[in-house]
C-alpha cells in the first residue's frame, strides 16, 4: 500500500486520475485486499484512491470514449439480439410449432429460459438489499452493475411467459382487466401469482436501482455543466451536429437527477428511504422465486410436486444469479480502466464463496429429493428420479451435477477463489449447469408422466435455440449500453466507505480539530 | 406575517442574497462546523456533501424524518385493496368451482396481497422521499455557483439562507468562521 492518504491533493491527483500501480500480485494478499487477519481490514478501494479520483474515475466511463472493443463488441451482441428479435416475430406470426415443444412436453425451452432469467437476476437484489441490510460494505462496487443486470435479466425472463401462450395479442388477458366477457382470472393460480410477483419484482427493483443513482445522476450533471461554463467548445454529438455532448449530458441526466442538490436533510431521507426498500426487496426476492416454484410445486406431477422446492429454488437462484454477476465483472475490470481499483480481488473472492455455499445447497437439494422419493414409497416419484438419471436425458442431468454441485467445490482451495481466470472458468460452468437444472427439472418431469401413452421426446428446433441466444444477445446489449451511458458504480456509496469518509479520520492527524 | 418583518438583503449589483456559502476541507470539519452553526440557533440552513456523512444528523440537531410513517401507512393501504381487489374478483364478481375450495377463501390470496403491499410501499417510498424533500426542481440558486457544483464531486458546504430571522451578513460570516470555514462567499438568489 502507499502512503499516501486519499485527502493529499498531489499534482498528479489535480491533473485527474492516476493510473493505477501495475505491481505483480502478492502470493499472499493478492492485489492486496486478501487479507485473513479479521483485525486488519482489507481496503475496500485500492490505490488510497481520493473522492475526486472515484468520481473521474466512475464519470470517466461515461465521459470519455470506451475502447476501441466497444463497438465491434456491441455491433455483435446487437446483431444476436436482432437474430432473437426475428425469431419471436416468427413465432409470433406463425405460431408455438416452430418451437419443439410438443403434446406431451408442453414446456420446453420457453419456461427453461424464463426461470433460467428470473433466477440470474435474484443476486442482483440480494446484493443490494440483504448485505445492505447486513451492512456488507464490500457490495458498495458491484452493487450498481448488479441492480442492472436484475432489470436486464427481468426484461428477458418476462418475454417469455409472454410468447409462450400462444395468440400473444391475447397475452392482455393475463392481467385482471374488466372485459366485454366479464372473465377474470383465477386468483388461486399460482401462475397468476407468478405474473404478480415477477411484476412486482422487476417494478421494485427499477425503483431501487433508478433511486440510487439520483446523486450520481447529479455529480454527471454538474460535471457537464462545468464542462460547459469551462471551454467554449467540445466534442459534438456527431461531426455534421453542433450539439456538444456535455450539453445533452448536462440536459439528460439533469432530468434524471431531479435537481438533487445533496443536501443533507435530503440525504437523511434518502437514507431512510434506501433502508426501507433493502427492508421489503428482501422478503420480495424471497419470495418471487419462491412462487415461480409454486408453478411446479403446486401441480401434482411427479418430479415437481414437493416441498422442498421454495428454498431449492431461492438458493439456486442466488447461485446462478452470483456467477453471472461474475461472468460480467471479471471482463469489464479488465476492460475498464482503473475498475480493478473498485473491483478488487476481495469482492471476486466473497463471490465464489457465496457461489460454494450455494451451489452446495442446491447439491443437498438434489440429495434430499432422491432420498424423498425413496422414503415416499411412492414408484411413480421414484421412477421420474431414476429416469432423470438414467433416463434420455441422463446427459442433462450428469452435467447439471457436474456444473452445479462438483465444479464450486475447486473454491475450497484459495488458489481458485482468488484468481480472476478460475472465477471466470467455474461462473461459466454453473451458469451451464444452472440452465440444465431448469431443463431437467421441466423437461425431464414432464415427458414421462404416469401413462405410458404420454411418454414423449423434446428436442429443441432451431427457433428455440436462436431465441434463446437472442435473449442472451438482448442481456449483454443492455449491460454494454448501461456500462457506457449510467453510472456503473454507486459513487456516493464508494466514497463513504473510504477511511477519509469518516468524520473522524482527520483528528487523529491533527488535520481538525486536534482529535478527541 | 413572518415574510413582512423578515429583512430582504440585497448585493452591491442589486440582487437578492440567498444565502452565504461556506466551505469545509473534509467530512470531519463539516460535522464540527454543522455543530456550530446548529448552536447558534439557526434554521433555515443546509450541510451539503457528496455523500451522507455519518452522524450529520445530530451534528444538524436534526429530528427523525416522519417518511417511515407515510410509507407504513401506504404499504399497508396497498395491501389492504390488493386483498379486496382479489376477493371481490374471486368471491363475488367472477366465483369458480377449483377443486371444490371455497371460492372467498383467504389462503391463496395472500401472495398477491403481500405483491400489492410491496409494491405501494416501493412507490411510497420513492416518490414520498422526493416529495418531503421538495424534489424534482430544476432551479436552485446555488447550482448556479461553480464551486457548489463541485459538491457532487468532494467538496463540502454549509450554506446559511438570508430568510434565516438570525441571517445577518457580518455576524453569519463570523460564526462559519469561527466554525471551521475556509471560503465563505455571498449567494445571489
Amino acid at each position: 500500500m502507499s502512503s499516501i492518504h486519499p485527502d493529499e491533493v498531489t499534482t498528479g491527483r489535480l491533473a485527474g486520475v492516476v493510473a493505477g500501480v501495475p505491481r505483480p500480485l502478492d502470493p499472499v494478499t493478492g492485489d492486496g485486499t486478501l487479507i485473513d487477519d479479521p483485525a486488519a481490514r482489507a481496503p475496500l478501494v485500492l490505490n488510497d484512491r481520493s473522492f475526486h479520483e472515484i468520481t473521474n474515475m466512475v464519470c470517466g466511463y461515461v465521459e470519455n470514449k470506451p475502447g476501441r472493443w466497444w463497438l465491434p463488441t456491441i455491433s455483435f451482441t446487437g446483431t444476436v439480439a436482432g437474430i432473437g428479435t426475428a425469431m419471436i416475430l416468427y413465432l409470433i406470426i406463425t405460431g408455438v410449432g416452430v418451437w419443439g415443444l410438443n403434446n406431451r412436453v408442453g414446456w420446453a425451452w420457453d419456461i427453461t429460459n424464463f426461470v433460467f432469467w428470473i433466477g440470474i437476476g435474484h443476486a442482483g437484489t440480494l446484493i443490494s438489499a440483504i448485505l445492505c441490510l447486513l451492512k456488507q460494505k464490500w457490495r458498495t462496487s458491484i452493487n450498481r452493475a448488479a441492480e442492472a443486470m436484475t432489470i436486464f435479466a427481468v426484461i428477458c425472463a418476462a418475454t417469455y411467459p409472454g410468447i409462450h401462450v400462444g395468440r400473444v395479442w391475447m397475452a392482455w388477458m393475463m392481467f385482471p382487466i374488466p372485459n366485454a366477457n366479464s372473465i377474470w382470472p383465477n386468483f388461486r393460480s399460482p401462475l397468476l401469482w407468478d405474473l404478480f410477483a415477477v411484476s412486482t419484482y422487476g417494478t421494485v427493483s427499477l425503483l431501487f436501482w433508478y433511486m440510487g443513482m439520483i446523486p450520481d445522476f447529479a455529480t454527471l450533471r454538474d460535471r457537464a455543466a462545468n464542462e460547459l461554463r469551462r471551454s467554449p467548445t467540445g466534442p459534438t454529438v456527431a461531426p455534421f451536429l453542433k450539439t456538444r455532448t456535455a450539453s445533452v449530458r448536462a440536459l439528460v441526466y439533469g432530468l434524471l437527477s431531479m435537481g438533487w442538490r445533496f443536501s443533507h436533510r435530503h440525504w437523511q431521507r434518502y437514507e431512510k428511504a434506501y433502508m426501507i426498500l433493502a427492508g421489503v426487496s428482501t422478503p420480495l426476492v424471497l419470495s418471487v422465486h419462491s412462487i415461480v416454484s409454486f408453478d411446479f410445486a403446486t401441480s401434482v406431477l411427479p418430479g415437481w410436486h414437493t416441498t422442498i422446492f421454495p428454498p431449492y429454488f431461492v438458493a439456486g437462484a442466488i447461485f446462478g444469479g452470483f456467477a453471472m454477476v461474475l461472468l460480467l465483472m471479471i471482463p469489464s475490470r479488465e476492460l475498464f480502466p482503473n475498475m480493478k481499483d473498485l473491483v478488487t480481488l476481495r469482492h471476486l473472492e466473497n463471490m465464489a464463496k457465496i457461489i460454494t455455499v450455494t451451489g452446495s445447497m442446491v447439491g443437498f437439494a438434489y440429495l434430499m429429493e432422491f432420498f424423498i422419493a425413496w422414503y415416499s414409497g411412492n414408484p411413480y416419484e421414484q421412477e421420474a428420479f431414476i429416469n432423470r438419471a438414467t433416463g434420455p436425458y441422463w446427459w442433462a442431468y450428469w452435467t447439471m451435477i457436474f456444473c452445479n454441485v462438483v465444479s464450486p467445490q475447486l473454491f475450497w482451495m484459495r488458489w481458485a477463489r482468488t484468481s480472476a481466470f478460475w472465477i471466470f472458468i467455474v461462473s461459466l460452468l454453473v451458469t451451464i449447469g444452472m440452465w440444465f437444472e431448469r431443463f431437467v427439472i421441466i423437461v425431464t418431469s414432464l415427458h414421462r408422466t404416469f401413462l405410458t401413452s404420454a411418454w414423449g421426446m423434446f428436442f429443441p428446433t432451431p427457433v428455440d435455440i436462436l431465441t434463446f441466444c437472442g435473449t442472451l444477445g438482448i442481456f449483454t446489449t443492455l449491460f454494454l449500453l448501461f456500462l457506457r451511458f449510467l453510472p456503473a458504480f454507486a459513487m456516493a456509496e464508494i466514497k463513504n466507505v473510504t477511511p477519509a469518509a469518516n468524520p473522524h479520520a482527520g483528528d487523529s492527524r491533527g488535520h481538525a480539530h486536534g482529535g478527541h | 406575517m413572518k415574510k413582512a418583518s423578515r429583512k430582504v438583503y440585497k448585493t452591491e449589483s442589486g440582487e437578492r442574497v440567498y444565502g452565504m456559502m461556506a466551505e469545509f476541507p473534509t467530512p470531519g470539519a463539516i460535522s464540527h462546523g454543522a455543530e456550530h452553526v446548529r448552536d447558534a440557533g439557526y434554521r433555515h440552513w443546509d450541510v451539503y456533501s457528496p455523500f451522507a456523512i455519518h452522524g450529520m444528523d445530530e451534528a444538524m440537531g436534526l429530528k427523525p424524518t416522519r417518511l417511515p410513517l407515510l410509507i407504513a401507512t401506504l404499504g399497508l393501504t396497498g395491501a389492504g385493496l390488493g386483498y379486496l381487489f382479489q376477493w371481490y374478483v374471486s368471491a363475488v364478481l367472477y366465483p369458480m368451482n377449483v377443486q371444490g375450495k371455497p371460492p372467498g377463501a383467504w389462503e391463496p390470496l395472500t401472495p398477491i396481497t403481500f405483491e400489492f403491499g410491496v409494491l405501494f410501499t416501493a412507490f411510497t417510498t420513492l416518490f414520498g422521499m422526493l416529495a418531503f424533500n421538495r424534489l424534482p426542481v430544476f432551479y436552485h440558486p446555488l447550482l448556479k455557483k461553480e464551486r457548489f457544483l463541485r459538491v457532487s464531486d468532494d467538496r463540502f458546504i454549509i450554506a446559511v439562507e438570508a430568510r434565516d430571522e438570525k441571517f445577518d451578513p457580518a455576524r453569519t460570516r463570523a460564526l462559519l468562521e469561527k466554525a471551521g470555514a475556509t471560503r465563505i462567499e455571498l449567494v445571489e438568489d
